[in-house]
């Protein structure tokens, strides 16, 4: 029967399946960082337990690293938590990318880059966008601190099965339109709660011609849609990415391996228990207005009207976001000015971001007015850009370049948006208060943000910019 | 972790649909090493203004819900980020019981791996629960071997969950103690396809 990836790689990791009760599932790779995991290890040591397999865990610190010096973290209790990570991995042999390693950065930015994500794994990790790495055809989700704690000490996960759900892409994505916007097109058209309960597979021929980046910012924001996880079938474009990374077998291994991930592929006929298309003529350069990542729509469009909402509490809600947000029914999204520009986060912070932010605001300059910054998603794409001499160019433009790390995504450091003001960011949330209390986060592409920088409001890259010319 | 059955309680209406884990918990106060003392901190900012002062209005404000032991919410409870700090924080706070028609997924896990009950309830009997609660405080008897939620006047909502759940909640089992009796098999698993 043909099966999809999300099937068979379930069924390759049943550990214990008994009728009546979830599968003990086990898991290939455990990522870990400082926020959600000291109170997992201090239950090991509550217990006596140890970490049953230190090999298939990776620690690196990413959430509230400063990105200026990383010499000083000013809040004490930040420290703490940084240096309580060292003396866990230290103590359970752990292996760790510490501030210092060249391979740090946000978790599932390195995971990809060093090679430990691949396609068939389980991966799991204390942090929602695991889901990116679903990009190269792993089953990858967020886990809270308890589960941490059990795949600690067990290697294993109980899970019951989770339905599946295709989300078909039709078309061809016209240029100038970003792996962003087509995810926050998605989400806007299907909601954040749509793939509640399911794993998400993206298919169609629009997601075959991606990068493995843009396929890691589209997986990366299955969670913004509700579900458990989301991921893409690999092919030869998967295959090549991971040849050569750090952790990945060389040779014949190699190229073993490669044949097993690519019999991964769902076959042709698999079926879902839901599946929903969108077409490529409803994917335009994509802004959020509202407080939740389904608040979105067309850079050329307009903040709804209440009229719009015949629910009364879609009405509510709407009329709640936009109060917080500090806009009019029926603004022109291309009127509304912006004070900060944030290029970073797991969703936009690779090289191909970085190129396409460099490429829209080279020989231009930010605006008065607008603080922008660009923190690089790990230390190894930051090195890669000063090697291409993008930090140059993005200084030269008036932008701050940063160290790697996750930075105003969640302002957890030092980096923080002021109450009240506005921020063009590349991040994947917009919640109240994401950015800093009262802050106003709007979500779209790099190229998008860049250009917001330079003009001082929300523009429309296509127009403003040659970007693909 | 606490075992959990019966609660009897007032219950808190909390008409907001899509709270998610920032509102629930915000992140200045994730950088705690422990597992308690976030109660404090549950929805501080909708609780208090930039200048600590209660905010009028709120229902965690209102002295009527005081001591209340089941959140009533709208869909999609918990979305956003897996922090457990947000059920820590629930259940520090007070909470043993959340009502709503949904969740996020890794906020429900998350609930039941510290002794909270997430109960699903169709939209308009929420609405009905909401409605009632918000005008007066309605006192609730939730019996999770029954898998009931009654009302005062005896109206009875039934709620179904995942016998595997509700066993650990039932007993407070610890979970890890439990998969330990695996270890056999993890170990054959680990052998078989060469993970050893
Ligand atoms: S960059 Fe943002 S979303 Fe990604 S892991 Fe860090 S805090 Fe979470």
């Amino acid at each position: 029967m043909a099966k999809t990836i999300i099937d068979k790689i379930w069924d390759r990791h049943i550990v214990v399946g008994e009728p009546g009760k979830p599968d003990l599932l086990y898991i290939d790779l455990h990522l870990l960082h400082e926020v959600t995991s000291p109170q997992a290890f201090e239950g090991l040591r509550l217990n006596g337990r140890k970490v049953r397999r230190p090999d298939l865990c990776f620690a690196t610190m990413d959430h509230n690293v400063p990105t200026v010096n990383r010499k000083v973290i000013n809040d004490p209790i930040a420290r703490k938590q940084i240096r309580t990570l060292a003396e866990n991995c230290e103590e359970f042999g752990v292996p760790l990318a510490d501030v210092d390693h060249p391979d740090q950065g946000i978790v599932h930015v390195i995971g990809p880059e060093l090679g430990l994500t691949q396609p068939g794994k389980t991966i799991v990790c204390g942090d929602s966008h695991t889901s990116t790495h679903g990009a190269f055809g792993a089953l990858a989700f967020g886990i809270g601190t308890s589960e941490v704690e059990h795949v600690l000490s067990t290697q294993t996960l109980w899970q019951s099965r989770p339905k599946t759900m295709e989300i078909r892409i039709d078309g061809e994505i016209a240029p100038g339109v970003a792996a962003k916007d087509i995810i926050l097109a998605i989400i806007a058209k299907f909601g954040t709660d749509m793939g509640t309960g399911h794993i998400v597979e993206y298919t169609g021929e629009a997601i075959r011609k991606l990068t493995m980046e843009e396929r890691m910012t589209i997986c990366n924001m299955s969670i913004e849609a509700g579900a458990r996880a989301g991921l893409i079938s690999p092919d030869e474009t998967t295959v090549e990415y991971l040849r050569g990374r750090k952790y990945v077998p060389d040779g014949d291994a190699f190229e073993q391996a490669a044949a097993d991930w690519l019999s991964l592929a769902s076959d042709e006929g698999a079926e879902y228990d839901k599946s929903v298309s969108i077409h490529s003529d409803e994917i335009e350069p994509f802004i959020t207005w509202g407080t939740n990542p389904g608040m979105g729509a067309g850079i050329n469009g307009h903040v709804p009207y209440a009229s719009d909402f015949e629910n009364e509490l879609e009405r509510d809600s709407f009329l709640r976001a936009i109060e917080y947000m500090g806009l009019e029914e029926g603004q022109k999204f291309t009127d509304i000015e912006i004070q900060h520009v944030f290029i970073g986060s797991c969703t936009n912070a690779r090289m191909s971001d970085l190129r396409e932010a460099a490429r829209v605001i080279e020989g231009k300059k930010v605006r008065d007015g607008v603080r922008a910054m660009v923190v690089p998603g790990s230390r190894t794409v930051k090195k890669q850009a000063e090697e291409e001499g993008l930090d140059k160019v993005f200084t030269a433009a008036g932008f701050e370049w940063r160290e790697s790390g996750c930075s105003m995504c969640l302002a957890m450091n030092d980096d923080v948006v002021p109450a009240g003001e506005r921020c063009a960011s590349t991040s994947n949330r917009n919640f109240e208060g994401r950015q800093g209390t009262g802050a106003r986060t709007h979500l779209m592409s790099p190229a998008m943000a860049a250009a917001a920088a330079v003009t001082g409001r929300f523009t429309d890259v296509r127009e403003q910019f040659a970007v693909h010319a | 972790m606490k075992p959990i059955n019966e609660v009897t309680s007032i219950l808190t209406p909390l008409d907001r649909s899509n709270v998610d884990t920032d509102q629930i918990i915000s992140k200045e106060f994730l950088k705690r090493i422990e597992r308690t003392g976030f109660g404090k901190y549950l929805f501080h900012h909708w609780r208090f203004d930039a200048d600590g002062n209660k905010r009028d209005g709120f229902v965690l404000n209102d002295s009527r819900f005081d001591g209340s032991e089941i959140l009533v919410a709208r869909e999609n409870f918990g979305c956003g980020s897996s922090r457990e700090h947000a059920p820590w924080a629930i259940l520090d706070y007070g909470f043993r019981v959340v009502i709503a028609p949904s969740y996020a997924d890794i906020f429900y896990n998350n609930c039941m791996k510290n002794g909270i009950l997430p109960i699903r309830l169709p939209e308009e009997e929420v609405e009905e629960l909401l409605a009632k609660g918000k005008a007066d405080p309605v006192q609730l008897a939730v019996n999770l071997a029954e898998q009931t939620v009654t009302q005062p006047d005896g109206t009875v909502h039934r709620f179904d969950i995942d016998p595997y759940w509700k066993e650990m909640l039932l007993n407070g089992w610890d979970e890890i103690a439990l998969t330990f009796k695996y270890e056999d098999q993890i170990a054959k698993y680990e052998e078989v396809t060469q993970r050893a």
